[in-house]
């Protein structure tokens, strides 16, 4: 994308105008939620304005009108995902909410005392934490799949780790730390040999590359709304239609029933059985605006910008002395996390944003693989098709005087 | 000098920069210039858990006193460390739990201490003092 194109998407984003501490702000955190195009924030004021009545029940025309946005956006995520059929999409209010419901559901179902998980040592705490919780609740016990120094997964570790005990495996497309893109389709293939389901945690790939959940043969795929442009509080899980059969619900109420007697309840069909309640109609349609608008960007457009920002960035951040780059997986996505010896992130953080510019300092959420790899946290710059050279130009040179002021 | 009189002077202090890069560096030179914590204090009985920095505190009582040290694996935070301890340390009990740090939010350092900034030091203020009323009582 040139730079006239990149002016233009520019303009779609209003808050990349907003002045912090009176400089031009230099958004960077990308990777823990991105900014919202106009469109999107517009049809959320719409969907309030023009079709806001519940869903599903309604005879009258504005709930018929939701009801119709709301499958709409169904079959938007659907497409975007290249799944098979919309009713293999199930909204949820994130990634978190979509990992909870496969761990508890599917743990209902198939998982029994002495079974394994298998999860890698890169996960953020949400592919983590809800697998604990199963293994606590079941007696069963978490595998994990080591890293090696370049931010990338062991193979051969993991081939051996999937035994005849092992129920599911739930990895990251990409690490929201490292910004290694994971191999899945090369996982998925290996567990399936097993007849093993995967879980992928696609939070942090859907927004840089084109995902295709029928050509990896993933079981399930699960992403955040926030995190690729749309609003906060929706989120997709992607089932195959057979495992989201055979699972029970996650959470009871309205909506997800077919009969409700106080003797016997029996559920609702696919997708409705997975979504108790009142669902985000006004979140699903905003969400559907935001993956149009990606769409019409170009997925393979945005890769291959960002990743052009990526090595420019890479290269400018090498001119700092002592500059550690964390993760150098051959395979990455815009995520660029560093640390400079001697100096606390924590402190280069709160320096750069008093110089305007928003990075991510800490264990982003990812603790284990900060332990393995001995540090206590990392400085995260994350990029999205908004950014531009000229940003990173002047990131370089904050980052250049903030050392300076701290070795 | 009382815990105000000490807080009035850092404020006047800060209040000659107008610029945020040089208020941050008169707290870096402030955490630079704190009396390091031998590794025999840094213990985890000391140590205050924060989310992304970690700081440790020491107390004694001399006098009637309470005499603090501290440090931080964080400069930024060590300087405000530098702050508290500058403010707080040499004081009895009864004046540290009465004081109210008006200081840290005159200077613009507010943020610092806000619970979500996750950095320890809202816990060491709490710990001072969580010492001077267990200092307190002991001397009662």
């Amino acid at each position: 994308m040139n730079k006239e194109e990149i002016e233009h998407i520019r303009a779609d984003f209003p808050i990349l105008s907003e002045k912090v501490y009176n400089k031009d702000l230099i958004y960077f955190d990308n990777a823990a939620t991105t900014q919202k195009p106009r469109c999107v924030v517009e049809k959320i004021e719409y969907a309030y304005f023009h079709l806001n009545a519940n869903i599903h029940r309604g005879v009258h025309y504005l709930s018929l009108k939701a009801t119709e946005a709301h499958e709409a956006a169904r079959l938007t995520a659907a497409e975007f995902l290249h799944a098979e059929k919309k009713e293999e999409i199930i909204f949820t209010r994130g990634t978190t909410e979509s990992i909870n419901l496969v761990a508890f559901s599917f743990g209902e179902a198939f998982c029994h005392p002495g079974d394994e998980v298998i999860v890698s040592a890169m996960e953020h705490h949400s592919n983590i934490v809800p697998w604990q919780m199963l293994c606590e609740r079941k007696g069963m016990k978490l595998r994990v799949i080591p890293v090696n120094e370049n931010g990338e997964l062991d193979m051969v570790a993991y081939s051996s780790l999937l035994n005849e005990k092992t129920r599911i495996v739930s990895v990251a497309h990409v690490s929201n730390v490292l910004g290694t893109i994971n191999p899945v389709k090369e996982i998925i293939r290996i567990a399936h040999e097993k007849n093993i389901p995967v879980l992928i945690d696609g939070a942090q790939a859907v927004p840089h590359l084109s995902v295709d959940v029928r050509e990896l043969d993933a079981d399930f795929y699960v992403f955040s709304g926030h995190k690729i442009y749309g609003p906060t509080g929706i989120g997709i899980l992607y089932g195959k239609e057979k495992w989201l059969n055979a699972i029970p619900p996650y959470q009871g109420g309205g909506e997800m029933i077919s009969t409700v007697t106080f003797e016997k309840t029996t559920y609702n069909e696919l997708p409705f059985k997975f979504e108790a309640g009142t669902p985000d109609y006004v979140g699903s349609t905003a969400l559907a605006e935001a993956l149009r608008y990606i769409n019409n960007i170009g997925l393979d457009n945005i890769a291959a910008y960002e990743n052009e920002l990526l090595h420019y960035a890479e290269q400018q951040l090498m001119e700092i002395e002592n500059m550690h780059i964390i993760g150098t997986a051959k395979n990455k996505c815009s995520v660029l996390s560093f640390l400079v010896d001697g100096i606390h992130p924590y402190d280069i953080g709160m320096l750069l944003d008093k110089l305007g510019i928003a990075v991510r300092t800490g264990h982003h959420c990812a603790q284990p693989i900060m332990d393995m790899f001995g540090i206590p946290g990392t400085v995260r710059a994350s990029f999205a098709f908004y950014n531009t050279k000229e940003e990173i130009v002047r990131f370089t040179e904050a980052l250049k005087k903030v050392v300076n002021m701290l070795k | 000098m009382t815990i105000n009189e000490l807080q009035d002077e850092i404020i006047e202090q800060f209040s000659q920069f107008d610029d945020w890069m040089d208020k941050y560096a008169l707290l870096i030179d402030m955490g630079n210039s704190l009396e390091p914590l031998e590794n025999e204090y840094k213990t985890p009985q000391n140590l205050i858990e924060g989310c992304q920095s970690r700081v440790w505190l020491d107390a004694q009582m001399k006098d009637g006193k309470i005499y603090f040290r501290g440090d931080s694996d964080a400069v930024l935070v060590k300087g405000i460390v530098y702050l508290l301890i500058h403010v707080l340390s040499g004081h009895t009990p009864d004046e540290i739990l009465n004081a109210d740090l008006y200081c840290i939010d005159k200077i613009g350092l507010r943020e610092h201490l806000s619970p979500t900034r996750s950095n320890g030091l809202l816990s060491m203020l709490k710990q001072m003092k969580m010492y001077a009323l267990a200092f307190k009582s002991k001397q009662e």
